[in-house]
């Protein structure tokens, strides 16, 4: 009886042990006032109802299968797609397969994250900043489309936006009238249309320099912190690296005779041909989506900058660094921290928001596999468990990052 | 005069205000100090009175100077005036709100709308009258409303294809926000649990609801779920949506509660602890109205979050205000006119929105103890 007794010490126990020898209760009753125990108790019963759940809703799923003669494998994947896709990233046809669809499906998405994150990022901050202004017409005008944007549904604005593109934007036909830049750059209701670049001979010589020119600032920046560190002097190493990216390449494309050609769109018939072309449900969504997301980040920023204490800008100052070096090197890396941790979950809705794309029809992995194939081949568990699996990973990678920043920047302590 | 202010001699401090120095006060000073205070300032002003005037006068000679407010169809609105059509909108008004819900049974959706400021009115306001009493009829509320939307015992049943409109929103809106809230709390101590088993099922549904969008949810609720019930039964449409709104919202309240939770210093644990009180009693007593205080802003944005995301049923298929406003863009006496439609929902979210981020405001200061946990 002492051996079920002794083991919790008095503060993990609920009830004095004192009290066990009275031989009142039964076992069980003991058992279960022990804290230990019942602990053990409650997870062995807690993971027993979870499989008798997932038991039984696994012999639902195979009844249910069976009896619409259904298979659960995922052999569709390799059968012929059947259907066309308006934006692809990588080589494809009707005639290619479902799995080549899906991969199709996911550059898309993958697509949208990416552009969306970087535009709502610039947005977002440019935003938080403005509406820490000292102005007040402009931070009461930022005020206002923050709060705007907040509080209406996001597929609402995306629907709206592509509204505003399909029925404002021109028709082709008319963008030659207006609605384009220098004749090269058209916006219309079929897409923006804008010169493609095509590198020729000797562009290698560019894009090389241009490598070059990024490692060599990357050294030369690590040179200048070191050298900072044990001198005191400070070098201007943006504007150098800047110079440097941008100025390197520049000069070797003149110095190997501009050898690079351009595709410009023309029309024909009723729309442009050649070209770069950006799909209108494109074009809308990437809008829609930054424009949704910085209001957002823009609070964040504004939280992260207000979180730091007025003393850091005076210490700061106090010891005599400039206003901009101050920001720098000491306001920012501090907001930073305030900062990273909402701007992740901020990432990770604009991901699972583009999942809207289906609303105004551009083609991402939800429209694809969770559409069309599963419309055409009535595979809902096998589409959907791709769909979540997909949309899982992506948002795994995205905070393993964002983590492995935040670990990088965060406060060390004792 | 100014000599005749010199010399006048006061007793110690029987001396009249001065007014105060011309530019340290007023409109004057305040123009200069919030608009033009720095060079960047002037030009931030320039650039702000530049951008009023590029939107503000073309959208109000859109929406109110040339826009037509009664009109039969979009030709007669186009020949009436080039601004907006809101003549459109006024006619659908009814189908927007009501969606398809019979004619003469829309009284039952007003009446369970003015329960639902009854019922709310006690939850929000802690000084509303009889407030025990009341608080009674506001548990009892869902079922109430069930029973007057739905119909039967006495009313005219009404099926849940017919719900759209506002309606809809406002019934998955509502549902979602009463019963996530006593789940993602449950998920949130689960998560905290010190039973490893408990902690790791409750981080698992968290992670996955919080991985996935909500659209491949709503799609699992209106494609998979059937799979998963015993053969032959089905359920409707409007209940597994009701379910998985509910549960995507409560994965993102346990995260909100979690943040209040290792709020609580640890001293309030032990103090539980030691006082003798059992592990709910503790959380009841002591460590939840801390934690739920400091998490209410999360809380009431995870609740206009999931107000906003109602109009996501419109992708599998049901109709609410959205839905509502995009079939109704397909009528072809009225094509073209989705800023109207679009602009006018938009509206609506807003305010209501805008009114719950408001009351969060309302609340964190009457909440506000002076001390920070």
């Amino acid at each position: 009886m002492a051996s079920i007794d002794t083991p919790a010490p008095p503060s993990h126990s609920n009830r004095p042990s004192a009290h066990s020898d009275s031989g009142d209760r039964n076992l069980l009753a003991r058992l279960w006032y022990d804290k230990k125990t019942r602990g053990v108790l409650l997870q062995i019963l807690t993971v027993a109802l979870l499989l008798a759940f997932v038991s039984y809703i696994t012999s639902n799923a195979i009844a249910n299968l069976e009896l619409l003669g259904k298979t659960f494998s995922f052999d569709f994947l390799s059968e012929p797609a059947h259907y066309d896709i308006n934006q692809t990233l990588i080589e494809y046809s009707s005639k290619a397969t479902h799995l080549r669809a899906g991969i199709v499906g996911m550059l898309n998405t993958l697509l949208i994250a990416v552009c969306g994150i970087i535009l709502a990022t610039i947005l977002g901050f440019l935003l938080g900043v403005l509406r820490l202004s000292p102005n007040w017409l402009v931070s009461n005008m930022v005020y206002c489309y923050i709060e705007f944007v907040r509080n209406t549904p996001v597929l609402l604005q995306i629907l709206l936006v592509h509204g505003l593109v399909v029925h404002v934007l021109p028709k082709p036909r008319d963008a030659l009238e207006w609605a384009n830049i220098s004749d090269a750059v058209f916006f219309t209701n079929r897409g923006v249309f804008s010169p493609m670049p095509l590198p020729q001979d000797g562009f290698g010589w560019v894009t090389a320099t241009f490598v070059l020119a990024v490692v060599g600032s990357i050294i030369f920046a690590r040179w200048a912190k070191k050298r900072q560190d044990e001198t005191g002097q400070h070098l201007p190493v943006f504007l150098i690296s800047l110079g440097a990216v941008f100025g390197l390449p520049l000069l070797a494309y003149l110095l190997a005779g501009s050898p690079l050609g351009w595709d410009i769109p023309e029309l024909k018939g009723f729309n442009f041909r050649g070209g770069f072309v950006i799909r209108p449900e494109f074009l809308a969504l990437w809008i829609a989506l930054s424009l949704y997301t910085a209001a957002f980040i823009a609070e964040i920023v504004r939280a992260g900058i207000l979180a730091i204490d007025k003393g850091q800008w005076e210490a700061s100052l106090a010891v005599g660094m400039s206003r901009s070096r101050t920001l720098n090197l000491v306001i920012i890396p501090q907001a930073m921290r305030v900062i990273v941790p909402p701007l992740t979950s901020q990432y990770l809705n604009l991901t699972k928001n583009s999942s809207l794309a289906i609303a105004i029809g551009y083609m991402d992995v939800v429209a694809t596999v969770g559409g069309i194939t599963l419309m055409q081949t009535g595979k809902e568990m096998e589409t959907m468990i791709i769909v979540i699996g997909f949309y899982l990973s992506v948002s795994l990678f995205i905070s393993s990052i964002m983590n492995w920043y935040n670990n990088r920047i965060k406060l060390v302590e004792r | 005069m100014s000599d005749a202010s010199t010399t006048e001699s006061y007793a110690p401090g029987t001396h009249p205000d001065l007014p105060p120095p011309l530019l340290e006060s007023g409109a004057i000073y305040w123009v200069r100090k919030n608009l033009l205070s720095s060079w960047t300032n002037i030009g931030l002003t320039i650039a702000g009175v530049y951008a009023l005037w590029l939107i503000v006068p073309p959208f109000y000679d859109w929406a109110f100077a040339d826009a037509v407010f009664t009109a039969a169809d979009r030709s007669e609105c186009q020949s009436l005036g080039d601004g907006a059509c809101w003549a459109f909108i006024q006619e659908r008004f009814t189908i927007f709100i009501y969606g398809f819900y019979p004619e003469a049974e829309r009284w039952r959706t007003i009446v369970t709308f003015a329960l639902l400021f009854v019922a709310i009115g006690p939850l929000l306001f802690d000084n509303f009258p009889h407030r025990g009493k009341a608080m009674l009829f506001s548990l009892s509320y869902p079922f109430i409303a069930a029973w007057l939307l739905l119909g039967g015992f006495g009313l005219t049943p009404v099926g849940t294809d017919e719900f759209g409109g506002m309606l809809l929103n406002l019934i998955v809106g509502i549902t979602g926000i009463t019963f996530s809230l006593p789940i993602g709390i449950v998920l949130a101590l689960g998560r905290a649990s010190q039973l490893p088993a408990v902690r790791i099922i409750c981080i698992s549904f968290i992670e996955f609801i919080r991985g996935v969008p909500l659209i491949t949810l709503l799609f699992l609720a209106s494609t998979m779920l059937s799979y998963f019930l015993p053969p032959g039964t089905s359920f409707d449409l409007l209940m597994r949506v009701l379910i998985m709104v509910t549960l995507f919202a409560s994965g993102y309240l346990a995260e909100v509660v979690r943040g209040g939770l290792q709020a609580i210093p640890r001293g309030q644990y032990e103090a539980a602890d030691s006082m003798g009180l059992k592990y709910w009693q503790s959380m009841r007593l002591i460590v939840l109205p801390q934690a739920l205080k400091i998490s209410i802003p999360g809380i009431v944005n995870t609740f206009i979050g999931l107000f906003k995301d109602t109009t996501l049923v419109i992708i599998i298929g049901l109709f609410d205000m959205l839905g509502m406003g995009r079939s109704s863009l397909a009528d072809a006496k009225w094509a073209g006119l989705s800023s109207e439609v679009y602009i006018s929902i938009a509206v609506f979210f807003f305010l209501f929105c805008f009114a719950m981020s408001r009351y969060s405001l309302y609340l964190e200061r009457k909440l506000e103890t002076g001390h920070r946990i």
